[in-house]
């Protein structure tokens, strides 16, 4: 058997797996990003399966599904942050509005721009609070009058300004894990993306500051598509109007987050989510 | 003994041989540490006490601020000076070379190579590391002087430059190693933040994990010169034995390292102020290589917890 051949058998199985592949409801949204039969391998192991999927506009769209399931690989595939693993190899496509992320003449640190990301671990630069959030804009051209507002702004849609405004010079690495986190958000909002990716953005902290994160995205989603993974599946279902089950490589389900956890139509998806494995 | 009292299941079974066996190879194993430690406590008393005695015949400022040196020839002056531009001039130009290029290995190794690649590059660069000094200083006699010299003809058949080129070829492999290390400690994490916003690459590299890493690679140049400062056989094989305060790089010059061995092979009598020179010398040798190897760890407790 061929590779393809194999990769196409796979991909079938995935669409018999999944005869919700793209809900009814979505119709109503356009949809900014789209993932096409992707297959991510690292080596010789396949983690993502041939996975086709809509994240539709200004909504939270929940990746869930157990440990190892590729939804973080799926999730890194989308703004090519992939790129820096060395033995990673892609195949499919991964469409911005149109335009296939994966193609010969896309820039990828351009759609990086676009499309912003946020780790699971928070990640802020050794540098102060203010120069966290103005670092992207500043290398990438915003003039330097200008970032004293940006960063305010960042800072104010990441619901973190009240709390450093007093000490933006400080080193961000004086907050708190939560502070620090939001702190990458503002850094990812100060680029002004079109998309945010959030992989397992609480997984790191404390409930309070999960709860902040988690009304910080119900603010976000007026402005920006988001796209989060998660392992805990109460977060997925407050957050979120789509949601994802993955397992191992393949979408299982996806659907309106409300129909997805009360009324699953593949029985795979009922037992996740009802906690009887993962 | 009361008879209730419970058997101990615990007592030792072996001989009793056993508990001196290991008191005994602790002690030799102590006697192996604090052998490396005496010696180097019996080099300073013994480089300091001769030192003195040259310092009862020789004011130490006309030694520190003296801008003549002639010890073998009469007038007899002790001005060091000379001895330590020599010796200045060989770290500045060794630094000019070493440093450039050692940082963009380091850079390349840490974050532009594939993992390939560096395990074939990383342990050649250790091989250049082992060379004798002294083949580097015929390479730079026989290979760099000629070529210096059919590019400037007035180049001395001893002279800085040559040296200097040498050293610093000598000392990058350090450089390089250290850095990369010290690149390679800032955590992955931080690089991803950076893509993530937009960043290129090389804005990652100078912006982000450079400065992560500010704290060891400083320390690595320090401590590469002041191997610098020590080298003595290919800094007296090519730059020559012949004090003077210059800044040529063509001429000849004299360093400190060159000068100890001009006296320990000639057959200066012991006692004599000729003699005792060298001890002044290498005492203050001692000092400088002490002072920059003090900075180089100061530098690196310092900036230590830069992230976490």
């Amino acid at each position: 058997m061929t590779p393809s051949n194999h990769l196409a058998t796979q991909v079938d199985e995935a669409a018999e797996k999944a005869p919700n592949g793209t809900p009814d409801s979505l119709r109503d949204h356009t949809t900014v990003l789209e993932s096409r039969d992707l297959v991510v391998r690292y080596g010789t192991t396949e983690a993502v399966k041939g996975i086709t999927l809509e994240i539709p506009e200004k909504m939270v769209t929940a990746i869930i599904g157990p440990s190892g399931c590729g939804k973080s690989t799926f999730l890194r595939t989308l703004n090519r942050m992939n790129d820096f693993v060395p033995s990673v190899s892609i195949s499919g496509h991964v469409f911005y509005r149109g335009t296939d992320l994966y193609s010969r003449d896309v820039d990828p640190v351009e759609a990086r721009r676009r499309i912003g990301m946020v780790f699971q671990k928070p990640n802020p630069f050794p540098k102060s609070i203010f120069r966290n959030v103005s670092w992207g804009p500043a290398i990438n051209g915003v003039p330097k009058r200008q970032l004293p507002d940006l960063v305010e702004d960042s800072l104010r849609k990441a619901a973190l300004w009240d709390e450093v405004k007093d000490r933006l010079h400080d080193s961000a690495l004086g907050l708190s894990g939560g502070q620090q986190q939001r702190l990458c958000i503002a850094r990812s909002l100060a680029m002004e993306p079109e998309i945010l990716l959030m992989d397992e953005p609480c997984s790191a902290l404390d409930p309070v500051s999960t709860g902040k994160i988690e009304d910080l995205m119900f603010e976000l989603k007026k402005r920006y598509t988001m796209v989060i993974v998660t392992h805990n599946m109460q977060q997925a279902a407050r957050v979120s109007d789509y949601t994802a089950f993955l397992e191992a490589g393949v979408l299982v389900e996806f659907d309106d987050t409300d129909q997805l956890f009360t009324n699953p139509s593949v029985r795979r998806t009922e037992e996740y989510v009802t906690g009887r494995f993962g | 003994m009361n008879p209730n009292e419970p058997k101990n299941q615990l007592a030792s079974k072996t001989s009793p041989w056993r508990d001196r066996r290991e008191r005994g190879i602790g002690w030799v194993l102590l006697g192996s540490a604090s052998l490396s430690v005496a010696t180097t406590i019996g080099i300073v008393v013994v480089l300091f006490r001769e030192a003195f005695e040259f310092f009862s015949k020789v004011p130490v400022t006309d030694f520190l601020f003296g801008t003549r040196w002639t010890p073998l020839l009469e007038p007899r002056h002790f001005g060091v000076l000379p001895l330590l531009s020599g010796t200045m001039m060989i770290v500045v130009g060794s630094a000019v070379i070493a440093i450039p290029l050692g940082l963009a290995s380091a850079i390349y190794l840490s974050e532009y190579s594939t993992p390939r690649i560096r395990t074939v590059l990383k342990p050649v660069l250790e091989i250049l590391a082992g060379i004798p000094t002294v083949v580097y200083g015929f390479f730079a006699l026989t290979f760099v002087t000629p070529l210096l010299q059919a590019v400037l003809p007035q180049t001395n058949v001893f002279n800085a430059a040559s040296a200097s080129i040498v050293v610093g070829i000598m000392i990058l492999p350090m450089i390089a190693s250290l850095c990369d290390d010290a690149l390679r400690a800032v955590p992955d994490e931080l690089r991803q933040g950076g893509y993530a916003v937009g960043a290129t690459s090389m804005e990652v590299t100078l912006r982000i994990v450079l400065p992560g890493a500010l704290s060891g690679v400083l320390a690595s140049f320090v401590l590469a010169l002041s191997r610098a400062i020590g080298e003595t056989m290919a800094v007296t094989l090519a730059a020559g034995m012949t004090p003077k305060l210059t800044a040529n790089y063509l001429e000849s010059i004299g360093t400190m390292t060159a000068y100890i061995v001009q006296v320990s092979l000639g057959d200066t009598p012991t006692g004599t102020i000729e003699y005792n020179t060298i001890f002044a010398v290498g005492a203050l040798l001692f000092l400088i290589t002490l002072v920059m190897n003090v900075l180089a760890h100061r530098i690196l407790q310092r900036y230590r917890e830069v992230y976490e």
